[in-house]
């Protein structure tokens, strides 16, 4: 302490003060600052959200606005997140055809490295939920682990979903022509991201309300309602008893119909002639 | 050898003034005859008398069909646990594993993937079930259509209306048993149709589910129901059913020779023995072949009932949608009466006119005979078209019911026919008072237009399509004159003329009023056989006149 008291009146005190001053404060702000958006951006993401913002501009900006502020014809994309413009686009639902109940499903318009440069322009604009990574939605490849999730997310599903989508995810109607779409052949990264932004008329399930385990339960029912095989039969579009009794109609009394007129018709003779 | 036991047993009994039995199996028959009297039975039944039609045979699809619930329900019962007890699925069905469920709900489950048979023998007896009510209501309408529930069988008529009704009521129970995720909320709209019955409605419903919805209690009370009670009375009210249709004799289509006194047809032994035995085969061939084709009810699909769950799509079985129609197109109205009880009319009132759309049907023939006067029997059936205001209520009626299906299934029209839920009720509920009346007045034109076509028919011929061309220039169609036979089968019908005011004076003089309600069954009797209601159909007068005179007829 005393050589430390002896030099402080040396000429170059002030300039190592200065000196540690501004270490300590480079380095508590290199400790403590958030890492930063800049720094973490790799071109390749930059240039990302450059082509989508021309994309967007192209295909997007009519209804949503030049930049994604929204207009009276289409909602505000700021928060939406990657994971919308993922299920939108990727699904053919945007960009839209015309107005109406509900925009349905189509044949996707752009591909998925488009799709990823649209989502990543979106993204930009504010944060939302990110789109899914394989490990989050696809469900368990074993056996057994699989077979769990099937029989969790049954019940899952038949809880949170199938009010709309029927037990067995045919779809169903909602109100004024809009309605829940069958979940025949969908992606389950689509049913993911479905699930977690809420498209359309459908409530959103975020990870708060429903953990990620959860989701990747449900899209395994899914999964295994449209792939396995109906032990009864045919499945009669799985639609409930109104396709039944068309088919007790159609095929059994219409059937057994035909047949009294056959039976009928081939009668014994009174009289041998 | 043979001939020393003969003899002694003729020997040691008594002697008998029949002949001695040429083989056992007519042995076994005296032997049953002197205990049961089968041979007089017999004698007097099996030349029983039918005609022959294919619309006489509806009613045997609705008893084969019901022979076949039988059968293969008594098969599932002995599988089936209808008990609301918990248990968790571990059998083979892997997405249900480990799943919390009742029994009732795993015993089915168990029945479909178990249980040798039991998917097939579930479907057999649910599609059976399906085709079974379709059969009763295409049974039931051919005696409408035709008039077959006029005097002596308006009592019989009543026993098939029973039958339709129970039939319905023990489909429901039945669709209630497996108490899965369709099942379970059929029976909460059952109950909720209950609580909205007015001061009786909570009791009765506390009564039957023995406390709040769900319960305990409910599976195995209508286990009950469905498998004793009801099939109890839907049997002996068949074997009366069919005792009447011996007694009354079977109804027949006019022809050259069937009278009224008559019947026409051919002896039920050996004919419709085999005839009928045949067909039996055949319904049950054809109900198995659907429930090995198509799937029924897949419980497994719906998953166990939980309050807190429910699927889209959750429809009655078919005969029990008119109910689901009734109840979806009627506005939401809640009224709040004295004292702050609620009168849940949105339901109430659909569930006052549940009964009524069917009791319209069960009362007609009273009604029709009541209006027309006629007290008289009846075996010949008339043609439709021959009883145009008939046919036309009858129609109207199929149309309400349709109306109210397509009411029942409006989210399946909607999303199929890419149309607004709302839209189809609304059209429902405007459908719900046009649709029956236009059925009626286009239907009853549609049968005038026939009765001219017949008219027509009888006295010009049918076209030949031969084109003549006459020595003056004149072109004519030869028109072929019908058959002697078909010229009886078209003119046969009778044309009841209608009931006329009586007479304003009395014998003596003195004026007479006429209430109201003979005035009105002389209106109703005009729109039954009035002027314009019926073609006069051709005498044979006419008949001779057009077709003596002159030739190119």
């Amino acid at each position: 302490m005393k050589k430390l008291s002896a030099r402080r009146r040396h000429p170059l005190a002030a300039v190592v003060v200065l000196l540690l001053a501004l270490a300590a404060t480079g380095g508590l702000y290199a400790a403590f600052a958030p890492a930063s958006k800049a720094q973490a951006d790799s071109s390749s993401q930059s240039l990302a959200i450059d082509e989508g913002k021309k994309l967007f501009a192209v295909g997007c900006s009519s209804c949503h606005g030049l930049n994604g502020q929204g207009t009276s014809d289409g909602p505000s994309l700021v928060g939406v997140g990657s994971a919308a413009v993922d299920f939108q686009v990727g699904t053919g639902r945007m960009p839209a055809q015309q107005p109406g109940a509900q925009v349905p499903r189509k044949k996707a318009v752009y591909n998925q490295s488009e799709i990823d440069q649209l989502a990543a322009y979106v993204a930009s604009l504010g944060p939302g939920p990110v789109t899914p990574n394989p490990d989050q939605y696809q469900p368990s490849e074993d056996k057994v682990t699989n077979a769990e999730q099937v029989a969790k997310g049954g019940e899952l599903f038949r809880t949170n979903c199938a009010q709309c989508h029927n037990f067995a995810g045919k779809g169903g109607a909602l109100t004024d022509g809009k309605y829940a779409p069958s979940l025949e052949g969908v992606d389950s990264k689509h049913i993911y991201e479905a699930m977690q932004t809420g498209p359309q008329n459908m409530p959103s399930f975020p990870d708060t309300t429903m953990p990620e385990e959860q989701k990747r339960a449900i899209i395994a029912y899914v999964q295994n309602t449209n792939d396995a095989p109906n032990p009864g039969g045919l499945a009669l579009g799985s639609l409930g008893p109104f396709t039944e009794g068309l088919f007790s109609w159609i095929f059994g009394i219409g059937t057994l119909i035909v047949i009294a007129i056959w039976v009928a018709a081939h009668t014994t003779k009174a009289k041998k002639s | 050898m043979s001939t020393a036991s003969g003899t002694t047993t003729g020997a040691s009994k008594p002697a008998s003034t029949r002949a001695k039995p040429a083989n056992k199996a007519e042995a076994t028959a005296d032997w049953v005859d002197g205990r049961l009297g089968i041979y007089s039975l017999a004698k007097a039944n099996l030349r029983k008398i039918f005609p022959d039609h294919w619309s006489f045979m509806l009613g045997e699809i609705c008893l084969y069909s019901f022979i076949i619930i039988i059968l293969t329900g008594v098969y599932l019962t002995m599988f089936f646990k209808p008990s609301m007890a918990e248990t968790v699925y571990h059998g083979s069905y892997l997405p249900l594993n480990g799943i919390r469920m009742s029994e009732a709900y795993a015993s089915t489950v168990d029945i479909s993937f178990e249980i040798r048979g039991g998917l097939l023998i579930r479907q057999i007896h649910h599609w059976a079930a399906l085709v079974f009510v379709a059969a009763m209501f295409v049974h039931m309408m051919r005696v409408f259509f035709t008039g077959a529930f006029r005097k002596p069988r308006e009592i019989n008529w009543l026993f098939g209306f029973l039958l339709l009704c129970l039939g319905f009521f023990d489909g429901f129970f039945g669709y209630s048993l497996p108490d899965d995720l369709l099942s379970g909320t059929g029976i909460r709209f059952m109950e909720g149709a209950i609580l909205a019955v007015p001061i009786v409605g909570t009791y009765i419903q506390m009564f039957l589910f023995g406390g709040e919805f769900p319960g305990t209690d409910i599976i195995p009370r209508f286990f009950t129901i469905h498998v004793l009670l009801i099939p109890g009375i839907m049997l002996g009210l068949l074997v009366a059913h069919l005792i009447l249709v011996f007694y009354h004799k079977h109804t027949q289509w006019a022809g050259p020779g069937k009278t009224e006194k008559n019947v026409v047809g051919m002896p039920l032994m050996p004919v419709y023995m085999a005839k009928a035995g045949g067909f039996f085969f055949l319904v049950f061939g054809i109900i198995a072949a659907m429930s090995a084709i198509a799937t029924i009810n897949p419980v497994w699909a719906y998953g166990p009932y939980r309050p807190d769950q429910v699927s889209t799509d959750a429809q009655p079985d078919w005969y029990m949608g008119f109910a689901e129609g009734l109840i979806r197109f009627m506005p939401g109205w809640e009224i709040s009466v004295w004292g702050g009880h609620t009168l849940n009319l949105g339901v109430f009132i659909p569930l006052m006119l549940f009964p009524l759309v069917l009791v319209a049907i069960a009362v007609y023939p009273f009604i029709e005979s009541w209006v027309t006067g006629d007290k008289r029997e009846h075996h010949i059936l008339d043609r439709p078209r021959n009883a145009p205001v008939r046919t036309a209520l009858g129609a109207a009626w199929i149309s309400l019911y349709l109306v109210l299906l397509v009411g029942g299934g409006n989210d399946l029209f909607a999303t199929h026919l890419h149309m607004s839920i709302n839209t189809i009720t609304y059209m429902v509920r405007v459908g719900f008072f046009v649709v029956p009346v236009i059925t009626f007045f286009v239907t009853k034109r549609w049968c005038l237009g026939l009765q001219r076509r017949d008219k027509d028919k009888v006295l010009h011929g049918r076209e030949s399509g031969i084109i003549k061309r006459l020595p003056h220039g004149e072109f004519v169609e030869v028109h072929t004159p019908l058959s002697q036979t078909d010229l009886h089968t078209l003119t046969a019908h009778e044309q009841p003329q209608p009931l006329e005011l009586p007479a304003e004076t009395d014998e003596n003089g003195v004026a007479r009023k006429a209430g109201v309600v003979t005035k009105t069954r002389t209106k109703l009797s005009e729109g039954f056989y009035g002027e314009g209601n019926q073609i006069a159909k051709p005498t044979s007068e006419e008949y001779l006149e057009i077709t003596s005179g002159h030739g190119h007829h």
